[in-house]
């Protein structure tokens, strides 16, 4: 079977458990396309060979009751994996080898999944192209030059290029949302404290969330249903009750009510963003579901909120990094001189950057103009979905204001940068749920992406109108391969 | 508001990261246009508002103070730059 890893993971999962495939079969076909597609600089670190024993082990024993029975799976490298380097893409973590694994991968090795290897992504997360890497740019599959999105960029590659059939990626201020937007591919960003955080290298934790990456919203579903537990390891994990999300999708969104936030129409949106817009509101009204126009006053305030919050609690957890415990350290003729060289070489540039602005925000005489001045903002943006939801179940909205840009082409404008994330940051600063899904194409021929948030702990919901939404886009991803020779 | 080099120096300081003259100046420039961003905040009236520390609208789950993880020492140093009998060792901090 030639086309294996053409196959979603419904597909996959099915054809193993008839035993029309075999997981060292389908382990085979993703590490060699994955060898052949060295140039889209996807993975930080394989872990093929391990993972053909794995699936070999698992073909002489199979377990056909797993929910993820043999399947091999690349991981964004943010998680901790037990004896498998982790570096969340810094030279600071380079040589760092967890004890440890992280409840989510745990989680997904229980349903039979095995590790083929630790995906690209921005340095510490903090990034929206996954040019931050220590490890190098991340290639996107839709063209040459082209950045996939960050944080992460290398997991939405390897989905997109179909060197994994589903990952799992982390989501700050939009590192899933928005990669999956710039490569045609589904990601969820599920409600503040589903996923465990337990095991994740932190960036800031009132607002890191992990969530899936796949080709369609089923499998987004099915992946969503391991990862989301309730841990005692992580003091935020929220014991709600679970739905069987994958068994109870359905397409039935008749008389559901969607918002439409007038304030997501931003100055200089390209008008191709617009008729998406227009597109996705369409065929929510095809779907039986109605429309609502509403209000979200605070949403221009998201974005400068954020790079308070984000960069405060990033300075305060980077704070462990200081040569002593783990990681590279830099020589130094004292303790302290040590922990400055250590720091300074250690931490890329967009790192550092983030961890003087929080620095400063925290600093004596400065706390209450910035830090206490954001925290009241962010409760002022929650307030406003709070209002909206007594009136809509969801809200539609674009994932990004853009299709993908090219390689360099923001990298010296930090605020520009930035601005990529403007419809994705007020959904993690008020902790709620937000699915992107692959909705259309720019002249260029490149992906963009709608975006429904939900409630609270609605994720059956979203990814429900999501499901009927695909069903009408029927979008199909332009791959053509062009890394491979 | 301006970010001088002198700020600079002193978040440079507190946030332990070296940091030589040439990248002071490209840091403040950065960080100027970003708190130029930032300043956006000030067109709200906040005096009223509770601040939000944390969206889980939950309070923090009690548990037992038990010991969970027993022989670890290995583990824990295991990454260590450098380490001697299970410490860690770092440069001389007393002469």
């Amino acid at each position: 079977m030639s086309d294996i890893t053409k196959q979603s993971l419904t597909e996959l999962v099915e054809n193993i458990k008839n035993k029309k495939l075999s997981s060292t079969d389908v382990t085979k076909a993703f590490i060699e396309r994955s060898e052949k597609s060295k140039e889209l600089n996807a993975y930080i670190t394989e872990d093929f060979t391990s993972a053909l024993d794995k699936a070999k082990r698992f073909d002489q024993k199979p377990n056909l009751d797993l929910k993820m029975p043999g399947i091999p799976m690349a991981v964004k490298d943010l998680f901790c994996t037990k004896d498998v380097k982790t570096t969340a893409g810094s030279k600071i973590l380079n040589n760092f080898v967890p004890t440890y694994e992280s409840t989510v991968t745990e989680n997904i090795w229980k349903e039979g999944a095995i590790l083929l290897g630790k995906l690209n992504c921005d340095e510490f997360a903090m990034g929206s192209s996954n040019e931050t890497s220590f490890f190098g740019n991340v290639q996107n599959p839709i063209d040459k030059d082209l950045v996939p999105g960050g944080s992460s960029g290398g997991s939405a590659s390897a989905v997109a290029g179909q060197l994994t059939p589903i990952t799992i990626g982390t989501d700050t201020g939009g590192s899933i949302r928005q990669p999956a937007s710039f490569t045609g591919t589904v990601g969820l960003k599920p409600t503040y404290g589903s996923c465990s955080r337990y095991g994740i290298v932190a960036f800031a934790s009132s607002l890191d969330q992990a969530g899936p990456m796949a080709q369609n919203v089923k499998d987004c579903a099915l992946l969503y249903e391991i990862i989301s537990t309730y841990d005692s390891k992580d003091s935020t994990s929220i014991d709600f009750k679970r739905n069987q999300y994958s068994k109870e999708l359905t397409n039935n969104i008749k008389g559901k009510k969607i918002g439409i936030p007038k304030e997501y129409r931003v100055d200089g949106m390209p008008k191709e963003i617009e008729d998406l817009w227009q597109k996705g509101i369409q065929y929510i009204k095809d779907c039986g579901a109605e429309t609502i126009d509403i209000s979200l006053p605070h949403t221009s305030y998201a974005l400068p909120t954020y790079y308070i919050v984000a960069p405060a609690e990033a300075s305060s957890n980077l704070a462990r990094y200081d040569g002593v415990k783990y990681g590279f350290r830099a020589k130094g003729e004292n303790l302290i001189d040590m922990y400055e060289k250590t720091r300074s070489e250690g931490f890329g540039t967009e790192v550092q950057r983030r961890i003087m602005i929080g620095t400063y925000v925290l600093s004596s005489g400065y706390y209450d103009a910035y830090y206490l001045k954001a925290q009241k903002v962010r409760k002022l943006i929650k307030n406003d979905f709070d209002e909206a939801y007594k009136k809509v179940d969801a809200i539609l909205t674009p994932s990004t204001p853009s299709s993908a840009f090219k390689i360099g082409e923001k990298t010296d404008d930090p605020v520009s940068m930035y601005l990529n994330d403007i419809f994705t940051v007020p959904v993690n600063l008020a902790g709620l749920p937000g699915i992107s899904i692959p909705a259309g194409h720019d002249s260029k021929g490149y992906p963009l992406g709608l975006q429904v948030i939900g409630k609270a702990f609605d994720e059956q919901n979203i990814l429900n109108i999501a499901f009927a939404m695909e069903e009408k886009i029927n979008f199909k991803n332009k791959i053509t391969d062009w890394w491979i020779k | 508001m301006s970010i001088d080099l002198k700020t600079i120096k002193h978040i440079s300081k507190l946030s332990r990261i070296s940091v030589d003259e040439k990248r002071a100046k490209k840091l403040a420039g950065d960080l100027n246009s970003i708190f130029d961003f930032i300043e956006k905040l000030n067109e709200l009236k906040t005096d009223n508002v509770e601040p939000l520390t944390s969206v889980a609208e939950t309070t923090l789950k009690l548990r037992s103070d038990e010991v969970k993880s027993k022989n670890i020492r290995e583990q824990i140093v295991k990454n260590s730059p450098q380490d001697n009998e299970d410490y860690f060792v770092v440069p001389k901090v007393i002469e």
